[in-house]
């Protein structure tokens, strides 16, 4: 069960997990979305159109914006769902207007990287 | 999250768009952090200037608010990405220059102080103790918490900008309970600056909300900032207290182990051709302790100080700037060195400097390898 709603939406598509937290700002590109930082466990991977699951943003308050200009480059994933929300994703995503779910403990458990899921 | 009628009318753009955009994200913050309703707030302190940073989208967004929105309380402002004085001596393509002057504009239409400072509680009189605030910038977030003793989440970039533009804030996480929920004991002997922001990014990937450090009994300026500035780097957590007796339920130890291992992490070459000091920008103090170090020295490489244009301009009335100067040192205002298109791999390979935050964003978002020392250190390998 979705704990919580921060962002209204209906989606379907393919999870992208991450289990490490994400700073937007150093580690997304904004133009393509793929993930930059090398140390991270998406290192490479593009995040546009996915659902993306992770526990939660860290990191610089202008991750903001970067999620806002993924949308806009149309790079986006098509929703986030995390462990917890922090001010960043969420507010990032509220100007996007990216649905972002809260998770339950279980449900975030249960989603495997590459599931086809549907959300809201 | 409770709106008043007032509110929900804003929300619901019966007081224009600009007010029902930030009510749409100050609902969105508040949801995600339980809020039960907003509280007014005195200041705000807003990130995402920098077009390096925020590109054409962030560039855009700003434009067409600034056409709309207006700030009702005291807002200042980020670095952007050059110092205008200067901004010839780096080589900027016109259209960087002409999509920061628009960014620059927008927030001047919108009623800004211009700051364009990562410290504005160097350069402004901190308000009462207890004031609620709205500070984006996360070391000068965790700073205003910590040091300032004022209240704030560590906001992002449009939670503090629809902060500013309607005065208030969700109340929850750290304005609600500040209270530490992690100790960690501090267990590295004769620590400098360098090993603080080891220990806040130690701290930001361990801790919550809220941390006590063990151990530490007074920090000084350059240790409180490095420690701001790292933890804000790595995580969440937003204010930390120097307490040996907090009661927090969970301790864990930062010994020479654990610094090891984030060291190795963030420090990936053995020198720089380079040099960059000012992550979070250097202040007064700071200014006149790095001039009296380098009396009768002077670096043998490029470096670059990044400060505050009022407090640069304190400095050359006071003489450290002109000293600064004679060692070789370019100083820089307006700009930081965090996400600045100024250092880039056309102008060197890899960077030697003492901050955490410094080193984490010059190796992520301009690809340099990155040489940490802390000043005294710098200062004895870097000059003669």
């Amino acid at each position: 069960m979705t704990l919580k709603t921060i962002v209204r939406g209906k989606v379907s598509g393919k999870v992208v997990k991450s289990n490490q937290p994400i700073n937007f700002l150093g580690s997304v590109d904004k133009k393509t979305g793929e993930v930059t930082d090398q140390k991270h466990d998406l290192f490479g991977k593009k995040i546009a159109g996915s659902i993306l699951v992770f526990p939660n943003g860290v990191g610089s308050s202008v991750g903001a914006y970067t999620i806002y200009s993924l949308k806009s480059n149309n790079s986006a994933p098509a929703a986030m769902a995390c462990q917890k929300a922090d001010l960043t994703v969420a507010s990032g995503c509220a100007l996007a207007n990216i649905p972002l779910f809260i998770l339950s403990p279980d449900e975030y458990d249960s989603m495997k990287d590459g599931d086809e899921i549907s959300l809201g | 999250m409770e709106l008043t009628k007032d509110e929900e009318k804003s929300l619901n753009g019966e007081h224009g768009e600009a007010l029902q955009t930030a009510y749409r994200i100050l609902s969105a913050t508040g949801e995600a952090t339980d809020a039960e309703k907003l509280v007014p707030i005195h200041w705000a302190h807003v990130s995402g200037v920098n077009y390096n940073t925020i590109g054409d989208a962030g560039e855009e967004f700003l434009a067409g608010l600034s056409k709309k929105a207006k700030f009702k309380v005291r807002t200042t402002v980020n670095p952007m990405g050059y110092d205008k004085d200067s901004v010839e001596k780096f080589g900027l393509d016109e259209n960087f220059i002409q999509k920061q002057e628009s960014i620059r504009a927008s927030y001047k239409k919108m009623g800004v102080t211009p700051s364009f400072s990562c410290i504005p509680y160097e350069i402004y009189d901190m308000p009462q103790e207890g004031t609620h605030v709205a500070f984006a910038e996360t070391n000068a977030a965790i700073y205003a918490n910590s040091i300032g003793k004022l209240k704030t989440n560590k906001e992002s970039a449009f939670s503090a900008l629809a902060s500013a533009i309607t005065g208030k804030s969700p109340y929850s996480d750290l304005r609600k309970d500040d209270s530490p929920t992690m100790s960690i004991a501090m267990k590295v002997s004769d620590p400098n600056e360098l090993t603080f922001g080891l220990l806040g990014y130690f701290a930001g990937k361990v801790a919550d909300k809220s941390v006590a450090i063990s151990g530490v009994k007074n920090l000084d300026k350059r240790c409180n900032k490095s420690l701001c500035a790292s933890m804000g780097t790595s995580g969440t957590c937003g204010k930390f207290v120097l307490d040996d007796n907090s009661g927090a339920s969970e301790k864990v130890d930062f010994d020479e182990k654990e610094m090891q291992k984030v060291y190795d992490e963030l420090n990936t070459a053995e020198s720089g051709d380079l040099i960059t000091l000012g992550s979070p920008q250097l202040g007064l103090e700071e200014m006149n302790d790095l001039a009296s170090m380098l009396k009768g020295r002077a670096f043998k490489k490029r470096c670059l100080i990044f400060c505050p244009r009022p407090i640069q301009e304190q400095a050359r009335h006071l003489g450290y700037a002109g000293q600064l100067e004679s060692a070789g040192c370019e100083l820089m205002s307006d700009c930081c060195t965090c996400l600045t298109p100024l250092v880039t791999k056309k102008d060197a390979d890899s960077v030697t400097t003492n901050s955490i935050k410094g080193a984490y964003y010059l190796k992520n978002s301009n690809g340099l390898d990155v040489n940490l020392k802390p000043l005294s250190e710098i200062v004895r390998d870097e000059t003669s």
